[in-house]
């Protein structure tokens, strides 16, 4: 309990800035609803690339920066094909194409990197993505595209009733929340579940262990590579129908790093939590903090949710590394 | 056949230790800066100084100080460009605000000022390994893009976020055409890489490369990770503060908001696993790798009769690093330096097999 | 073997390192529990024991890799349950490893004078420049050192990358750096591990020599008890984590206890 006290002071701290808007009079219940869905609804995007990421890591200890890449590449492919299919048939496609993809990573990437310290995987993947930006943009082209899932994007007003003037709502973004959170849910469910899922878990734990009660390594890597690809396509999907498919795609997921740092490395519940606490910490604190330190020291706009989840994460690092619920590391001699 | 180090004996500790133990690389090196100096300045046109030489010269002394934290002290960071940031924008505003200090002390100062911020931003190293620093560091990265950004007074209320320098004077020499520019830094590139390699073969490299590969095997010998892992961000982040004030005043002359952005960061990154790391010599391979392929790309199709497009070159650009990378890591992890190497011992040796 | 210590240059003095109620556990499992022994000035003291008996928990405890849950570690006048390993460094304990923790990337002298850091006080300016007081105790400290690679027998191999050596000659650099560290008390994890008749003797000389020529005061695991029985003064029998056994080794090889946990068990 007493090795608990950051967690505790970081609750208090958020719960502080949950409770901060109220301070200002002029903020309106209904508003500041609208901010807290708006959060958990980019926040459950963000757990579910983090899922994604801690499920590599748990699984082949790499530490996946091409996670962005790939959610680029994945958008692409799927706004691109859409010129020419359906949507569904092009989503299919590109599915394929992203287990395709997971091969050749694990073959050309992953095998022959095998029993390499985490660093230089961590470098290894940094070439897989910058590899991914190229190739992608050089194959599906590099100007903005769009996809269109074919929901309205008006927003539209809800709850009426509860607050003076309602909640403002975007339809697409309330649709895409609950795909995400689908997700997340069948994701954990395979993870803890399932017999591939157990022997994921198994890998994790110890490579060679695994492999010799009969674990084909390679397999899973190319399992957990190819789920890596799907919550990229999803994730891709979502942003780039929001924001458009192009080139910033890939910086969004990097979000997903200090999530999963934020929930712990190796912790399906973590990436979750720690995918909603930064997606409403973010938006809380561009949109209450944010004009505050504007006015205080006389910036040049907001924009603090670029750097609020590593900032976050960082503090983390230094006073709980393991995160909220990762597994605390002993070092062997 | 001329390569041989036969009848050079040492009789003392200090010949042993020197820099360069064997004659003919002495006399290579004295060479090679004798044309360095001597001759490049009259030879080479002003397009190769102001494309190829110049962001050389600079990029090599910024990845020399990444080198130093990342292949030497064995702690990763993708935020590095973000110290650099630092070294421009403490310069700037040195320059604007103190006009009568002298560049050189400028320069020190600036790297100071980035010294200190890499050793905040280092802390988290003491309690996280590996994995987890890229975030701390990333986290530096995108601070340090939002802070130069939105705070006006770094770049003195500039209207567009951009900042302009005035030309670097130096005990009244004007340093201004690209040659003076190429030898200013060739000055300093060489004064920062004897400096490199007098730590890196004193006790505080012994110690950083002791953390590097077996962290507490240096503990029980007595390293203080503290001191060890924190100097080697400060000289690291020193060295890239330094090599941001160059890139901002000499190479660049002015600068947009995010001229320090993730992607320079990966590319200092690249310089020394492509060059090698825990080389001073790959420092120097990476950084003319990178300033040379863009150029390549956007010269060497055209000359083969095969013109490409400039987005298209871009494109290709980012997928041979990529691929450079990953080879790299995977044959061979110590870069080209290891590669020179190889090839030097080769000519020791020659024409025996071993 | 009571009649080699007589003749020893160095004769056994007070105790320098006592244990006292040492209890470590990771998470659920108990490492050691309640161990006590002592450690004499001079002497070479032996733990044995089964795989994960704990000895190796043992020496990190002392090293202070590993702070017990319970009990103290009495050093000299000192006692203390939670150093940090670089304390204990300065207090004059080095240690080599069970499985090479040597700096691979580093050439075996660089290795060895890393051992001498503690001993170097110049600062990063003067050593940045290599001018003055660094550049006088780097030639200093080198000589020190090739004392160590002259006793140790290493001359031929100062300048290559530790990690291409073959293990035997590993083992050796490892011990040089212990070594290089003029520490009072050495402890060694499984000296001579994976090495063949000839290496193991010539360890063996290593250890004898430099208990004899330093008088450094020797706490050594090792598997082989015909190593054990020839070189050391006393022995310290460990169980899953217990102590079944203390003595001399003529002591230790009549103990039933030890007899039926390990000796009677051929390895």
């Amino acid at each position: 309990m007493r090795k608990n006290w950051p967690v505790i002071t970081l609750g208090l701290v958020l719960l502080a800035g949950l409770v901060a808007p109220f301070a200002d009079r002029s903020t309106s219940p209904g508003f500041y609803v609208e901010v807290l869905l708006g959060g958990l609804m980019a926040g459950v995007l963000y757990s579910l690339v983090a899922l994604g990421f801690a499920l590599i890591f748990k699984a082949s200890g790499v530490f996946n920066f091409a996670q962005g890449a790939m959610v680029l590449f994945a958008a692409l492919a799927v706004a691109r094909l859409a010129e020419q299919v359906p949507l569904w048939v092009a989503m299919l496609i590109a599915m394929v194409i992203m287990v395709a993809l997971a091969w050749v990573i694990e073959r050309l990437v992953l095998r022959p990197l095998v029993n390499q310290e985490g660093v230089a995987l961590l470098m290894a993947t940094l070439g897989v993505s910058y590899f991914l930006d190229g190739f992608g943009q050089t194959i599906w082209g590099s100007d903005i595209y769009k996809i269109e899932l074919g929901i309205p994007k008006e927003p539209v007003m809800i709850l009426e009733s509860l607050f003076q003037g309602g909640i403002l709502v975007n339809k697409e973004d309330f649709v895409a929340a609950i795909v995400a959170t689908a997700l997340v849910a069948a994701l954990a469910l395979f993870f803890q579940k399932t017999t591939t899922g157990r022997a994921l878990r198994a890998v994790a734990d110890d490579h060679q262990a695994a492999q010799s009660i009969g674990i084909p390594l390679n397999r899973i890597w190319v399992i957990v590579w190819s789920v890596a690809g799907f919550v990229a396509l999803v994730a891709g999907v979502i942003w780039g129908s929001k924001l458009g498919v192009q080139f910033s795609l890939s910086q969004v997921a990097l979000k997903a790093l200090p999530v999963v740092i934020l929930g712990g490395f190796t912790s399906v519940t973590g990436a979750v939590v720690g995918g909603l606490i930064i997606g409403v910490g973010e938006k809380m604190a561009e949109v209450f903090l944010g004009p505050v330190m504007v006015k205080a020291f006389d910036l040049a706009g907001g924009g603090i949710e670029n750097w609020f989840a590593y900032v976050l994460a960082l503090l983390f690092l230094l006073v709980r590394p393991e995160g909220l619920f990762g597994e605390k590391l002993i070092d062997r001699v | 056949m001329f390569y041989r180090e036969n009848g050079q004996f040492k009789s003392t500790y200090e010949s042993d230790q020197q820099m360069l133990p064997i004659l003919q690389d002495r006399v290579f090196m004295l060479v090679l800066l004798v044309f360095a100096f001597g001759a490049v300045p009259f030879l080479v046109s002003d397009y190769l100084f102001l494309s190829l030489l110049i962001p050389f010269l600079i990029l090599t002394i910024a990845a020399i100080g990444l080198n130093l934290l990342v292949g030497y002290c064995g702690q990763i960071s993708l935020g590095h460009a973000a110290f650099m940031a630092v070294g421009a924008y403490a310069a700037y505003n040195l320059v604007l605000r103190v006009p009568q200090l002298n560049f050189l002390v400028v320069l020190l100062i600036s790297g100071l000022i980035a010294a200190v911020v890499g050793l905040v931003f280092g802390i988290p190293s003491l309690r996280i390994k590996g994995l987890y620093l890229a975030v701390a560091t990333l986290a530096a990265q995108f601070f340090m893009d939002w802070l130069f950004a939105r705070v006006k007074w770094f770049t003195n209320y500039a209207h567009s976020g951009s900042v302009q320098t005035p030309p670097v004077e130096l005990f009244g020499w004007t340093v201004n055409t690209p040659a003076e520019k190429y030898l200013f830094l060739l000055g300093l590139l060489i004064v920062f890489t004897l400096v490199a390699k007098n730590l890196v073969r004193s006790r505080i490299g012994r110690e950083w490369m002791a953390m590097r590969d077996m962290d507490v095997a240096a503990e029980v010998i007595g390293i203080r990770p503290v001191y060890a892992k924190l100097t080697a961000f400060a000289v690291s982040s020193f060295y890239v503060g330094v090599a941001g004030a160059l890139w901002g005043f000499v190479h660049l002359g002015s600068w947009e908001p995010l001229a320090f952005n993730l992607t320079l960061s990966l590319n200092l990154l690249f310089m020394i696993i492509i060059g090698g790391m825990g080389s001073l010599l790959g420092s120097y391979f990476g950084a003319a790798f990178i300033v040379m392929l863009p150029i390549l790309l956007n010269q060497l199709p055209a000359m083969l009769g095969v013109p490409i497009s400039t987005s298209m070159a871009t494109h290709l650009e980012l997928m041979i690093f990529g691929v450079l990378i990953v080879f790299f890591l995977i044959v061979e992890p110590h870069g080209l330096a290891r590669l020179w190497a190889i090839g030097k011992e080769k000519l020791r040796l020659w024409p025996f097999p071993h | 073997m009571g009649g080699e210590a007589n003749s020893r240059a160095h004769r056994i003095g007070e105790v320098i390192l006592a244990l006292k109620g040492v209890s470590l556990a990771f998470g659920g499992v108990k490492a050691l529990s309640d161990v006590s022994f002592d450690v004499r000035e001079h002497e070479i003291r032996a733990i044995i024991g089964p795989n994960g008996a704990g000895k190796s928990s043992m020496l990190n405890v002392i090293n202070g890799v590993y702070h017990p849950q319970q009990g103290t570690i009495r050093y000299l006048e000192r006692e203390y349950h939670d150093m940090d390993p670089h304390e204990v460094a300065v207090s004059g304990i080095s240690r080599t490893f069970q499985n090479l923790a040597l700096f691979k990337g580093m050439s075996v002298l660089d290795n060895i004078m890393s051992g001498r850091n503690l001993k170097m006080h110049s600062n990063i300016v003067m050593q940045a420049l290599r001018m003055g007081p660094a550049l006088r105790e780097e030639i200093e400290h080198r000589e020190v050192v090739e004392g160590i690679i002259d006793f140790l027998e290493i001359q031929a191999y100062r300048k290559t990358q530790v990690g291409r050596l073959s293990y035997g000659l590993q083992k050796r650099v490892d011990l040089a750096r212990a070594l290089a560290m003029e520490p009072r008390v050495l402890l060694l994890d499984e000296p001579m591990s994976g090495m063949n008749m000839e290496e193991k003797q010539d360890m063996c000389r290593f250890i004898l020599d430099a208990n004899d020529h330093f008088g450094t005061t020797i706490v050594l695991i090792e598997h082989d008890m015909s190593v054990v029985m020839d070189i050391s003064d006393r022995v310290v029998v460990l169980d899953y984590g217990k102590k079944i056994g203390d003595g001399t080794p003529d002591e230790v090889r009549a103990n039933q206890a030890v007899v039926d946990a390990y000796l009677g068990v051929s390895h």
